[in-house]
């Protein structure tokens, strides 16, 4: 195919405009010369208006998610990535295998190329190394001022795994609570680089894709009743919205929730309890009691896992609270977050 | 992490726990009043009550600073951002409380006003200098805990000619709260104090020695750790127990007995005392609360935009007044936890984690459904 553009697409100095939203020239060759080019695979090469997708046998599972995270790089990540990992995981707690990936851009006008360029390299290197293409894309631009340099919208298709029932209803009294490890470093990642906050400490963000530690725990264990990864809202969100759906209650030992010292620290310094900042690399799994250690031992098989721990059990309440013995001895309820911790972390 | 642990030590705390039951008389109760949100935070958070005898009751003071701001002084901050258009400043909890007309803060934010959230003075300077050409007022509120940093904002703010740069002061003192507890009519009964940490590293203990002289109460000031407050109350009890009233330190660690005469200097060279206060719950109290001197009075917003308090009388059916005067218990309240919510709060005392409902209701109102 021969290229109708005169001179390349400007990556060093060049800034988003109207007229690469469109659908003229100028769309096609950011098109073509960053995304096309970045995020290769043989679905975006047939250039069409969608992928054509061999359908696998069983059931399919879809997720979406918005990323509109702030600011666009922190440590450990930035929002291409997150928003590889982010669906993708959407799509694991459910107990499938991600296939496919699709994803929308609204860029803003003025955003420089070279970060644009550096997301979406990012972005196609979490898609590489997680074995899930980005299949589809859409560009949009919106002008100076109507959006924050960049939002990514992405969805991703999977299949589930054959005889796998995993749901937000299906905790059952008696049932192990597990977590995959330390909480808190993605938002606390986020939190040390905002603008006006900056602060210096060794955070670094937990975002990771995690359908291969779902798969290692569901080959180890096909009886895993609810699995969700611990986002927006944290730990202590995730699992009062479990409880809700299930109709039980969650009881949590403190001393098995592991915090990092840096992200104790910086949520002692604001005033935060890391049981509500967001991760986007652990999971939260609910399992028979006679299926918890080999569960753990699967977790323990995967670097993903490595540090995961049994914090506590799902029992009969009607009320459906959380609630935790707290290191000290004492008891407190571990409730839904009220109003907003952290804004646009993910 | 060094300093944090070693004051949240479980084996620790349920040594302290038993040296408490072993230290109560059978026959006798105990009403001790955490002064500071940060301690009712800390006892709610850390299930402190499960440690203690039930001859043990602890009753939440009114040392929340958002707590105790009146409906009036928020409805100032909002025409200031809504009317004025001018950036308001202010620390986030503050942002919640509600205002008249269904507003806060927050809710004026959304329908356009320039409102940020800042996490100390020296972020509000910054705002007010990258944005020379708007007026920027910080919503300056608290104990002497906060004091200190906003006059020192203020002397900044005159020393770089921060024109632009304004505080709505409604700085508020401790010692005067604790003198209207004590001295109302209808109060509630206390055999003693959990003290003041932070306040008391900028005051000292010494403010405290006349509740002990006149009044004839303990005080005991504490750390906001967990093995802090149980500790304070064992010091209570002992005190009780022999018939002693006195002002001991148990945060010993940041607190002396004249505290930090800079911060104090500092907060006597920009301000003065206000003839009275309007606290919600306490009532007007006279030389409770702070204003900028006549030398700063181009920072006073107040007299800036001609923004003059005007009383609002709190929700009927909020029971705020009460619980922060140790009368009634949040759980008390008959709005508690139905009309008011954390997302929904109706009365100051549901806002911030440290006034009493909030703490109450998200972290021990489980304890109500198992009765």
């Amino acid at each position: 195919m021969s290229a109708p553009y005169v001179r390349p697409l400007d990556l060093k100095r060049g800034r988003v405009d109207l007229s690469h939203g469109s659908g003229g020239r100028a769309m096609a060759q950011l098109i073509e010369e960053l995304f096309a080019r970045e995020l290769a695979n043989p679905y975006l090469a047939q250039g069409d208006d969608g992928a054509r997708l061999t359908a696998p046998a069983g059931r399919l599972v879809m997720a979406t998610d918005a990323h509109v995270v702030s600011p666009l790089f922190f440590p450990g990540g930035d929002i291409g990535s997150l928003a590889v990992h982010g669906t993708i995981n959407d799509v694991a707690v459910m107990g499938a295998d991600p296939l496919y990936l699709a994803a929308s851009f609204i860029l803003e006008e003025g955003f420089a190329l070279s970060e644009l360029a550096r997301i979406v390299a990012s972005m196609a290197a979490a898609s590489r190394e997680a074995s899930v293409p980005v299949v589809a894309g859409d560009t949009k631009v919106v002008e100076r001022g109507k959006g924050d340099g960049v939002f990514i919208a992405t969805t991703c298709v999977g299949v589930l795994r054959p005889g796998v029932d995993c749901s937000g209803a299906n905790a059952r009294p008696g049932d192990a609570v597990l977590l995959s490890g330390a909480i808190g470093t993605h938002g606390m990642a986020i939190m040390s680089v905002r603008e006006h906050l900056s602060f210096d400490a060794p955070i670094v963000s937990d975002t990771a894709a995690l359908h291969r530690l779902v798969a290692a725990l569901l080959t180890a264990v096909p009886d895993v009743h609810v699995m969700r990864d611990a986002t927006r809202g944290g730990v202590a969100t995730t699992l009062n919205e479990i409880a809700h759906q299930s109709g039980v209650g969650i009881r949590l030992r403190e001393e098995a929730i592991a915090v990092p010292p840096a992200v104790e620290a910086a949520c002692e310094l604001l005033g935060l309890d890391p049981l509500y900042v967001a991760n986007e690399g652990k999971l939260v799994i609910i399992c028979p009691p006679a299926s918890a250690q080999a569960a753990l031992t699967a977790l323990h098989s995967h670097p993903l896992g490595r540090d995961a721990t049994l914090i506590g059990q799902v029992e009969a309440d009607v009320r459906a609270s959380v609630q935790m013995q707290t290191r000290l001895g004492g008891r407190r309820m571990v409730d839904w977050l009220s109003g907003e911790q952290l804004p646009r972390i993910c | 992490m060094k300093y944090i642990d070693e004051f949240r030590d479980g084996d620790l705390a349920r040594g302290l726990a038993a040296a408490i039951r072993a230290g109560t008389e059978a026959t006798r109760e105990y009403r001790f009043m955490e002064f500071c949100g940060g301690h009712t935070h800390a006892i709610s958070r850390y299930g402190i009550i499960d440690l203690l005898p039930e001859s043990v009751r602890l009753i939440h003071g009114p040392g929340c600073p958002v707590c105790v701001l009146p409906i009036g002084r928020i409805d100032q901050a909002v025409r200031l951002a809504v009317e004025r258009g001018v950036i308001l400043a202010t620390y986030g909890d503050t942002l919640r409380v509600p205002a008249s007309h269904l507003l806060s803060l927050l809710r004026a934010k959304a329908l356009g006003a320039d409102v940020r959230m800042v996490y100390s003075t020296t972020d509000a300077l910054c705002v007010a200098r990258t944005h020379p050409d708007r007026e920027v007022v910080f919503l300056a509120i608290g104990f002497e805990t906060t004091t200190p940093p906003t006059a020192a904002a203020v002397l900044k703010a005159r020393d770089e000619g921060l024109g632009n740069f304004s505080i709505l002061c409604d700085h508020v003192l401790t010692p005067a709260a604790m003198h209207a507890i004590l001295a109302a009519p209808d109060g509630v009964a206390l055999d003693g104090f959990v003290g003041p940490a932070h306040v008391s590293t900028v005051i000292g203990s010494a403010p405290y020695e006349t509740f002990a002289d006149v009044y004839g109460k303990p005080v005991v000031i504490a750390g906001f750790e967990p093995l802090d407050v149980m500790r304070a109350i064992h010091m209570l009890i002992l005190q009780v127990n022999a018939g002693r009233a006195a002002v001991e330190n148990e945060f010993t660690r940041a607190v002396t007995r004249e505290g930090n005469r800079k911060a104090q200097a500092l907060m006597a060279q920009v301000f003065e005392l206000r003839d009275d206060f309007e606290w919600r719950g306490l009532g007007t109290i006279p030389h409770s609360a702070l204003r900028l001197r006549a030398e700063f009075c181009d920072f006073d917003a107040e007299l800036r935009f001609d923004v003059r308090y005007q009383p609002v009388p709190d929700n009927k059916a909020c029971a705020c007044g009460e619980i922060l005067r140790g009368i009634k218990r949040p759980q008390d309240c008959r709005i508690f936890g139905t009309a008011c919510t954390p997302e929904n709060p109706i009365g100051s005392c549901m806002v911030s984690s440290e006034g009493a409902c909030a703490a109450h209701y998200t972290y021990g109102r489980f304890r109500e459904a198992a009765a």
